[in-house]
């Protein structure tokens, strides 16, 4: 079976305020349906990896396949609807449009990508909601939810368009350990029920020490996982 | 592909959500063009009203016999080519009639010709108004009054007593209003006026003129061309003027100098007329569009801070929308669409608000003794005012808005994420 992502060599500079060489050489794939987290200490690098996978840092070195396609050099409009179609994204915040509904918010990555009609995309939306037991607050506004319940309004979001993979930037790292369990559980039962791949960064060690892989990076390289 | 539901969708939301942001710029829009559609249409309507005030009371072409010297003086005729250099002291204008030679013919050949929109006789006479042992000088005016009525603004200056009434009158006169108050006299009273040759005529007044010019209103009356050709005792074909009006006053130059050569009288246009004139008129146009664009450069800048700002306040929108899919032209595009909202909704009321005060301005009164028909403030409501006035609110929300939301396309999401 193909990979979902595979890094090829990844070196990644920082230009301000002095030339500093965040990552080294990095390489590693991942598998479908596997529940990979990377740690390490903060600095090390990990956050600035996830968002070159993540195509949303188009300045590095080295490769980058999404799906066996090459998505390193791409434009920006093509890049972001690779992004929306394939990959969900969340992040330590949990980054709401804080004037839109809860339910626009899940829908907009989908309206964007336009593939279905939008009856469509509210049934799907609120399909998403209920699994993750907050369809009761669909036509709140973003702003007016409890913070547990803003990280599941962004999961469904990332959700919404059936990524082939999940990152998440930190996405316990806001919440008490009620929510950090029940973000964890619900990870594990997408990858368990829908076969999902993802990658999560984490400074939690419970988190990672459950999931499928860790890997471990140090001083801008993998050091242990891979 | 542009998908402009959702692109409008999140560009409404992010200005209902900034209502008072959204409010303060449209009202910028608003006053701007509420303020250039005001002034435009009541500076251009004063501007007109001073044109009319003269313009009108000049024909396009006027036509009549100059008094003025031979160009060629006989002994020049004489002398030809010998090269002897002949002085002659005082030399007279030369003799010759007032009237129009073939007046009629040149007026049919005027008729029928396209440009030509009508042509009226008048026949000018120099008498005397006589008022007991008085004995006033002035001008009257013998002229088809019904054409005159139709393709001049005489009829605006006629006051108690209009054209029709003279029209039917064999006797009738309409005079100016400074010279009948000279007199004492009323509308219906009966006047006598004498040629220079001294027969004594009665004309009985129908009505009055009052041009807002003293020197022609205490001097000039008018009467039926037919009445004026009975009292200097001249046939019906005697014409001393023609005036001609066009259909483009364009045309007005080059037509009088063709209808010089052809007839071999003296055509004179209106530009010749009153040229100090027009200069005045394009220096009040000159302020007006000064005036007017400074108002629509400083609303457009009200609109391009407020925006700057809006997407300042939404750049954390911006990032998250840049994460989920949306590319930078999206970004831009709906920051865009907000600035064209902002200017299309401020553009409309400003439209509103610039109808509404003209008509105000329009409804005070404004009442002078010079002009007799304006009874209120002279307003130009010319609809292409208020196109121009949509079109720059559009143009100029649409350059405010280009930079800030091309800044918004440029934005990493990336930096703003990890900043936070």
């Amino acid at each position: 079976m193909t990979t979902v992502l595979e890094a090829r060599h990844i070196d990644k500079f920082f230009h301000k305020p002095v030339e500093f060489h965040v990552l080294k050489d990095i390489s590693f794939t991942l598998p479908p349906g596997e529940f990979t987290s990377i740690m390490g200490k903060s600095g090390c690098g990990k956050s600035t990896l996830l968002y070159i996978l993540s195509t949303m840092d188009t300045d590095y070195r080295g490769e980058l396949y999404l799906k066996g396609e090459k998505v390193t050099g791409q434009s920006n409009s093509r890049l972001s609807r690779l992004r929306s179609q394939h990959i969900g994204f969340v992040f330590q915040f949990h980054y709401l449009l804080s004037d839109f509904s809860v339910l626009d918010n899940v829908m907009l990555p989908a309206q964007k990508l336009a593939m279905k009609s939008r009856e469509e995309i509210e049934h799907d939306a609120m399909e998403k909601l209920r699994t993750l037991n907050i369809e009761q607050l669909a036509l709140k506004k973003a702003s007016q939810i409890s913070g547990g319940e803003k990280q599941r309004v962004a999961i469904a979001r990332a959700l919404i368009n059936s990524p082939s993979i999940l990152m998440g930037d930190e996405p316990t790292g806001n919440l008490d350990s009620y929510n950090s369990e029940n973000v964890f559980q619900i990870f594990k039962r997408l990858r368990e029920e829908q076969g999902l791949s993802l990658l999560v960064v984490t400074h939690d060690e419970d988190f990672a020490r459950r999931t499928d892989r860790i890997l471990e990076m140090e001083d801008g390289r993998i050091i242990r996982g891979n | 592909m542009k998908q402009w539901r959702l692109i409008l969708g999140i560009a409404r939301n992010h200005l209902l959500t900034k209502m008072k942001s959204t409010v303060t710029a449209s009202l910028g829009v608003t006053f701007g063009i509420g303020a250039y559609i005001t002034l435009v249409s009541f500076m251009t309507g004063l501007n007109q009203l001073l044109d009319d005030l003269i313009l009108n009371q000049t024909p396009h072409i006027h036509l009549y016999n100059e008094v003025q010297p031979s160009k060629e003086q006989p002994i020049d005729r004489y002398l030809g080519a010998s090269g002897d250099l002949a002085q002659i002291r005082s030399v007279k204008p030369k003799p010759g009639q007032l009237k129009i030679h073939d007046a009629l013919p040149i007026l049919d050949h005027l008729k029928a010709d396209p440009r030509v929109l009508g042509a009226t006789p008048q026949l000018r006479a120099q008498l005397f108004y006589l008022s007991g042992p008085i004995d006033l000088g002035g001008v009257l005016l013998g002229v088809d009054i019904l054409e005159e009525e139709r393709l001049s603004s005489l009829g605006d200056y006629l006051v108690s007593g209009g054209a029709r009434e003279l029209a039917q009158s064999d006797n009738g006169v309409i005079m100016g209003i400074g010279l009948a108050e000279k007199m004492s006299l009323k509308k219906g009273d009966r006047v006598q006026v004498s040629t220079p040759g001294g027969e004594a005529f009665p004309l009985k007044i129908v009505g009055f003129y009052q041009s807002g010019i003293a020197d022609i209103d205490n001097t000039q009356s008018f009467a039926n061309l037919e009445t004026v050709q009975r009292i200097l005792g001249k046939p019906s074909n005697y014409i001393t003027d023609i005036n001609v009006k066009l259909h483009h006053i364009a045309q007005a130059a080059p037509m009088a100098r063709e209808l010089e050569r052809q007839f071999g009288i003296r055509a004179r246009d209106i530009v010749e007329a009153n040229a100090q004139f027009e200069t005045g008129t394009n220096i009040r146009n000159l302020i007006t569009y000064a005036v007017s664009i400074t108002l629509l450069v400083v609303a457009g800048f009200g609109i391009y801070n407020i925006l700057n700002m809006l997407i300042y306040e939404k750049m954390n929108d911006i990032a998250i929308l840049k994460a989920t899919g949306f590319s930078g032209g999206d970004v831009q595009l709906i920051f865009m669409s907000q600035a064209l909202l902002i200017g299309l909704i401020g553009g409309v009321l400003g439209l509103l608000l610039g109808f509404g005060l003209s008509q105000l301005i329009d409804s005070l009164p404004f009442e002078t003794e010079a002009l007799p028909t304006i009874t209120t403030y002279p307003v130009n409501h010319n609809p292409g005012y208020y196109a121009i006035g949509i079109s720059f609110a559009l143009v100029s929300t649409f350059f405010a808005g280009y930079l800030p939301a091309s800044r918004a396309r440029k934005i990493d999401p990336v930096q703003i994420i990890r900043g936070n």
